[in-house]
């Protein structure tokens, strides 16, 4: 299926469009899942919530089918499944539903300062409503420093929010060693998985998750529709964020979207599936598309460690050449500088800033996304347009011209503005 | 991002790519922006005897509009006298190239360019000229 699928999207003959490198930023509906999908919007249509009919029936057992599929990618049981809006909403229910729940116990959050923007913000807004927050530190490889985050951890600590898989620089923190040292200090653990389903084994018991956000358009699933895992054993409570109905145990109100959940689910069990054969396609490409760059370009800097990362993202600094300008160069390949969230703005990613990156190879970053449908001559065709275009901007940057005379740009008196 | 058509024309077919050795007689150098700011603008002229522009070359490293803004005013300053180069406003730039306004400062980085290059010229041509009053 994915390789007639690959050629239908991607083939050169057919393909107007820009070769698709953004995988981290959101990836395409899998035709098995569209199929799946498809009946829940016009033949059975019906309300999960309606008890007095078979459309509502029909509608509740697609619904809970795929809460079954959800909870099985992640080793979770069914009942601990809540869906959500997305993963931005998951996060701010599974993290603000905890803090106001906990309150009393304590008022100290942890998270690192590289965690997506759905976990940032939503702390910030805990900062407002008196909570206090730890933004760690991590290593120059984007990983987290066992030791400072356990020194981080207070008496009065409730939660503390990890992201498994980083959306930016794809490296994967130690969630199991990070899990047991919070259970042992009795510190809930929120885990943002949405890039690390169906790219890394997902285990709630291994890594002693209580509280997950998971997503359904990262996985080949539609747009607008998420899932929070809650723990059942121990028993982890959150107040809802959403009121109205009652819904999904009373955790989130609002008539649930049958056609997107049922997406979700199979979307989840796909991803399982096809885990092993996709990442060792991606792996290869991965490789294939690294080596290609780093033997016909200088000055190429890896951001984020590449032995613990997951082989879907290569995220690269030309130094020399500005970023958006490199984007727009690369107007053939779909890309993005930093992360879509954050690459409308003239800001250096805080990701790159956070792993110690200077603001000149901060700015110069370009996230290569790879997923299941990137073919080898696709990454033929980026390594060909890479090289020329850094070549074209380079001849134009007098940086470029410095750093071949031998000056230290850092040496140089420049005139901000 | 959405770039306006002459934007993208100066970005792919950039004017007057290059530099003159700084040391040249009739050259000043302009140099304005910052690398962790992420533009930085290399502007040069030639300054022929009768004090006019005769030729400008360019370097920038930084977005698509800074690109454009730089390129744009090396075509503008050719053949101007020092003191007509010097009315050049960003605002003609960002007019001329369409500017969205998170792109104004790429228009004002150009403008400081120009002026930083014929102030450098205006010192080292002083200087030449008390050399040889003596």
């Amino acid at each position: 299926m994915s390789a007639v699928q690959a050629e239908k999207v991607n083939s050169p003959a057919v393909r107007d469009r820009p070769i698709y490198l953004d995988y981290q930023a959101t990836t395409p509906v899998d035709p098995l899942v569209v199929e799946a999908m498809l009946p829940y919007l016009t033949q059975n249509f019906g309300n999960p919530a309606s008890r007095s009919h078979s459309y509502g029936w029909s509608a509740e057992e697609a619904v809970e089918n795929a809460r079954a599929q959800v909870a099985a990618a992640i080793h979770a049981d069914p009942k601990e499944i809540v869906w959500t809006s997305g993963a931005t909403e998951a996060s701010n229910l599974g993290i603000k539903g905890a803090a106001h729940f906990y309150s009393g116990k304590g008022k100290h959050l942890i998270t690192l300062r590289t965690e997506h923007k759905a976990t940032l913000d939503t702390f910030r807004q805990l900062e407002r409503e008196g909570f206090e927050c730890t933004y760690l530190e991590v290593q120059e490889n984007g990983l987290i420093d066992l030791d400072a985050f356990r020194a981080a951890l207070r008496p009065d600590t409730i939660l503390a929010s990890v992201l498994f898989v980083n959306n930016e620089i794809g490296v994967i923190q130690p969630m199991e060693e990070i899990g047991k040292m919070l259970r042992e200090h009795k510190v809930l653990f929120h885990v943002d998985a949405v890039q690390a389903l169906g790219k890394v084994p997902v285990d709630v018991e291994a890594i002693h998750a209580d509280l997950m956000s998971l997503s359904g358009h990262k996985m080949y699933g539609p747009k607008g529709i998420g899932a929070l895992y809650v723990r059942r054993k121990p028993r982890v409570r959150i107040e809802a964020q959403i009121h109205g109905g009652g819904h999904e145990r009373g955790m989130r109100s609002g008539t649930l979207p049958t056609h997107q959940i049922v997406g979700m689910g199979a979307a989840a069990e796909l991803a399982v599936q096809s885990m092993e054969s996709d990442s060792r396609r991606i792996r290869q490409l991965r490789d294939r598309l690294l080596k290609g760059i780093m033997s016909r370009v200088e000055e190429v800097y890896i951001n984020g460690d590449m032995e613990h990362r997951v082989p879907h993202n290569l995220n690269l600094s030309f130094a020399f050449v500005e970023g958006e300008s490199l984007i727009m160069a690369l107007k053939g390949i779909a890309v993005s500088s930093g992360s879509a969230c954050t690459s409308a703005s003239l800001e250096p990613s805080y990701v790159l800033r956070a792993l110690g990156k200077s603001d000149e190879l901060a700015h110069s970053s370009i996230r290569f996304g790879i997923g299941r449908y990137t073919t080898e001559e696709e990454i033929d065709e980026t390594i060909e347009l890479v090289a020329s275009k850094v070549g074209k901007l380079r001849e134009l940057s007098p940086l470029w011209e410095m750093h071949l005379e031998g000056i230290d740009l850092n040496s140089v008196q420049w005139a901000a503005h | 991002m959405a770039y306006s058509e002459k934007v993208i024309d100066h970005y792919e077919n950039p004017r007057n790519v290059g530099g003159f050795t700084k040391e040249e007689a009739g050259v000043g150098t302009g140099m304005v922006g910052a690398p962790a700011c992420g533009d930085v603008m290399r502007l040069q002229i030639k300054v022929n005897e009768q004090g006019i522009i005769e030729d400008a070359k360019f370097k920038t490293y930084g977005c698509g509009s800074a690109i454009a803004s730089s390129s744009l005013v090396t075509e503008w300053v050719k053949g101007k006298s020092l003191d007509e180069a010097m009315q050049i406003k960003n605002s003609q730039i960002a007019e001329e190239l369409e500017l969205p306004p998170v792109k104004i400062h790429c228009s004002v980085l150009a403008e400081d360019a120009i002026k930083a290059a014929i102030e450098d010229y205006r010192q080292k041509s002083g200087a030449v000229s008390a050399v040889e009053t003596h």
